[in-house]
């Protein structure tokens, strides 16, 4: 854009918007590299690795940390460590690539720039994560900036960080369950049927809800909400319209054979134990 | 100093290792099952296998971190690299703090056929190092029915003992009582979280009433699951009448040989009652040049014990997957009808 025989003070890159995607395992490693960190240590500061999606998101997969020692002004990070880390990494899944660099505390600190300006030689456009794990706002505040060079033609002035918006994808997380990693101890790993169980109570307790709104706002308690009765409406209507008849043929069959099954498996079961004991008996012999 | 009864701290140790008490629970962080989920999950369907870093306190083995390794290659420099690898990994998470003692493996598995004689082989390869490890299956395939597919499982001691010897025979189990069920021992799992961790869950969780967890439960075609299953099933039945073949031949040879030397025996007793009547030494009642006499090779019990342990899996599997469609089913009903 600029003219070459102008000089033209301008921020580079443009602040496109940007969205960065952080996966929990990112902030599980964090927080696990925090409590483990040095004595002296304040915070930890470390490597994220990921892909940059083809619309430009980033996706953030993975992260270790990276040992650093730290003074009033003068932030040093173990290099070789950080190589010898990535290339270990790389070789498990080559497709992760450096996206950026974390850093634990609240919000963007001095040294920063120099980090920041370190990463940028290993990858264009580095994002800077930050976990607040002191909670100084008394809340988990998880925040991702980008810098913005302000230059004058080809004298870089200064760096600018600018907040860009987080995704915390927590299907992962969800997978797991959230009753798993959200308390300190769990004693047992829930089984097939006990989740099942829960899945079906949140079902029901969702169905009881929607009846408790549609029949307050019949009843007038409730002021009435466009929006909220078209969705309940087309929830309904994805219900498929089968006579009675054809869907109790369909839930006899599915039942039919599923007990099949279930027969199928415990006949083979008694076969393996008579099959035990008659080898048993055959070494008798 | 502090020694009344006059032993040395090896005799101490020693006696201390001696009565170790038997391992009970993995106590897994949040951390190693997010990182196994991950590394299994992304390069499903092929088999991944990793490392299990933690502590071993007491009846507690606590899994406190993990690494990958890379997809392995039969070429044996690559292999020696895997090694390197190993090491460079280890020194590295050593330099950050993380436990760095090993305790066991991770692997994924399809449909849970992991019983395999690899699995027990590396078993032995890591209990000849480390004395209480563990090797922790993940199943991603069950993972997308909502389902926390991880099992923390070991080998027995006496299985273990009967492998080293390497000694399969209908005589040695029956000794020492062991039969398929023996063989893996399957370790309940404890989940723990750090602080810090659990008031960031807290705090990020979503208020969304219905999770990602809910929608697969509820999921209602589990057809082609139990389908593979089903078919894996009737691939181990084959395997397994195989192996019972082999046993009936080994009998039918056994009794065909002991048949024989019977006849030879009693040949050689009329032989023996001619010459003491006519004066004669007597000639020996065994003769090991014989042919006759040559022990059989009984076949290993080992595959067919595997085969078995596999079949009861599918079974569970089916029992569990049906038992939810079952219930999935009658929910619907419920819900159709209102």
């Amino acid at each position: 854009m600029a003219s070459s025989d102008q000089t033209v003070l301008q921020f580079s890159p443009s602040s496109a918007s940007l969205l960065a995607k952080v996966h929990p395992l990112v902030i599980f490693n964090i927080c696990d590299c925090f409590v483990r960190r040095p004595d002296q240590a304040e915070r930890i500061i470390g490597t994220l690795l990921g892909s940059v999606l083809p619309d430009g998101t980033v996706d953030v997969r993975n992260c270790y940390a990276v040992p650093h020692s730290e003074s009033q002004d003068q932030v040093a990070l173990d290099i070789d460590y950080h190589h010898n880390m990535l290339s270990s990494h790389q070789k498990v899944n080559p497709k992760e690539v450096i996206v950026g660099w974390f850093s634990t505390g609240f919000g963007v600190s001095g040294g920063s720039a120099l980090i920041q300006e370190f990463y940028s030689r290993e990858t264009s456009n580095p994002i800077h994560l930050t976990i607040d794990t002191g909670f100084q706002n008394g809340k988990a505040s998880i925040k991702g900036f980008v810098s913005v060079h302000l230059s004058l033609g080809d004298q870089p002035l200064a760096a600018q960080f600018q907040e860009i918006p987080l995704d915390l994808c927590m299907i992962e997380a969800e997978r797991v369950g959230f009753d798993m990693l959200k308390t300190t101890t769990v004693d047992k790993l829930p089984n097939d049927l006990e989740g099942m169980e829960a899945s079906m109570e949140r079902l029901l307790a969702l169905i009881d809800d929607v009846h408790k709104y549609v029949d307050d706002v019949v009843e007038g308690r409730l002021p009435q909400d466009n929006k909220t009765g078209r969705f309940i409406a087309d929830t309904v209507a994805t219900i498929p319209k089968l006579s009675p008849q054809a869907f109790d043929k369909l839930v006899n069959d599915g039942l039919q054979d599923q007990l099949l099954l279930l027969y199928l498996a415990s006949l083979t079961r008694t076969q393996l134990s008579f099959a035990e004991k008659l080898n048993t008996a055959a070494q008798i012999l | 100093m502090a020694n009344p009864t006059g032993r040395s701290f090896l005799q101490v140790a020693a006696t201390e290792e001696a009565v170790a008490p038997p391992l009970r629970v993995v106590q897994i962080e949040g951390l190693v099952i997010l990182k196994i989920i991950k590394h299994c999950q992304e390069f499903s369907p092929a088999l991944v296998t990793g490392q299990l870093l933690g502590l071993d306190v007491g009846s507690v083995l606590e899994v406190t971190n993990c690494f990958p390794f890379p997809v392995r290659e039969e070429d044996e420099e690559i292999e020696a690299e895997g090694a390197n690898y190993q090491l460079e990994m280890m020194r590295c998470l050593r330099e950050v703090n993380v436990d760095n003692n090993t305790v066991g493996w991770y692997q994924s598995t399809l449909f849970g056929s992991y019983q395999t004689v690899e699995l027990i082989e590396t078993f032995m390869n890591y209990q000849e190092n480390i004395k209480r490890c563990v090797c922790i299956i993940y199943d991603p395939s069950r993972s997308n029915q909502g389902v926390l597919a991880l099992k923390a499982l070991k080998l027995s001691d006496s299985f273990m003992e009967l492998y080293k010897s390497n000694n399969f025979t209908g005589e040695k189990l029956r000794e020492k009582n062991l039969s398929w069920v023996d063989i893996f021992e399957e370790i309940p799992i404890k989940v723990s979280n750090s602080a810090l961790i659990s008031a960031f869950m807290t705090e990020l969780e979503p208020d969304t009433p219905v999770t990602q967890c809910d929608y697969e439960r509820l999921q209602l075609s589990t057809n082609p699951y139990l389908e593979r299953n089903v078919e894996f099933l009737i691939e181990c039945m084959d395997d397994l009448s195989m192996e019972q073949q082999k046993f009936q031949f080994y009998y039918r040879n056994l009794s065909r040989q002991q048949a024989q030397q019977q006849a030879w025996l009693q040949k050689r007793r009329t032989e023996n009652m001619a010459r003491k009547a006519a004066g004669e030494e007597l000639l020996p009642e065994e003769d090991p040049s014989n042919p006759v006499f040559k022990p059989l090779p009984e076949p290993s019990r080992l595959d067919s014990f595997l085969i078995t342990n596999q079949i009861s899996n599918y079974c569970n599997q089916i029992n569990g997957v049906a038992g939810q469609s079952l219930s999935r089913l009658h929910l619907m009903k419920a819900l159709h009808e209102n």
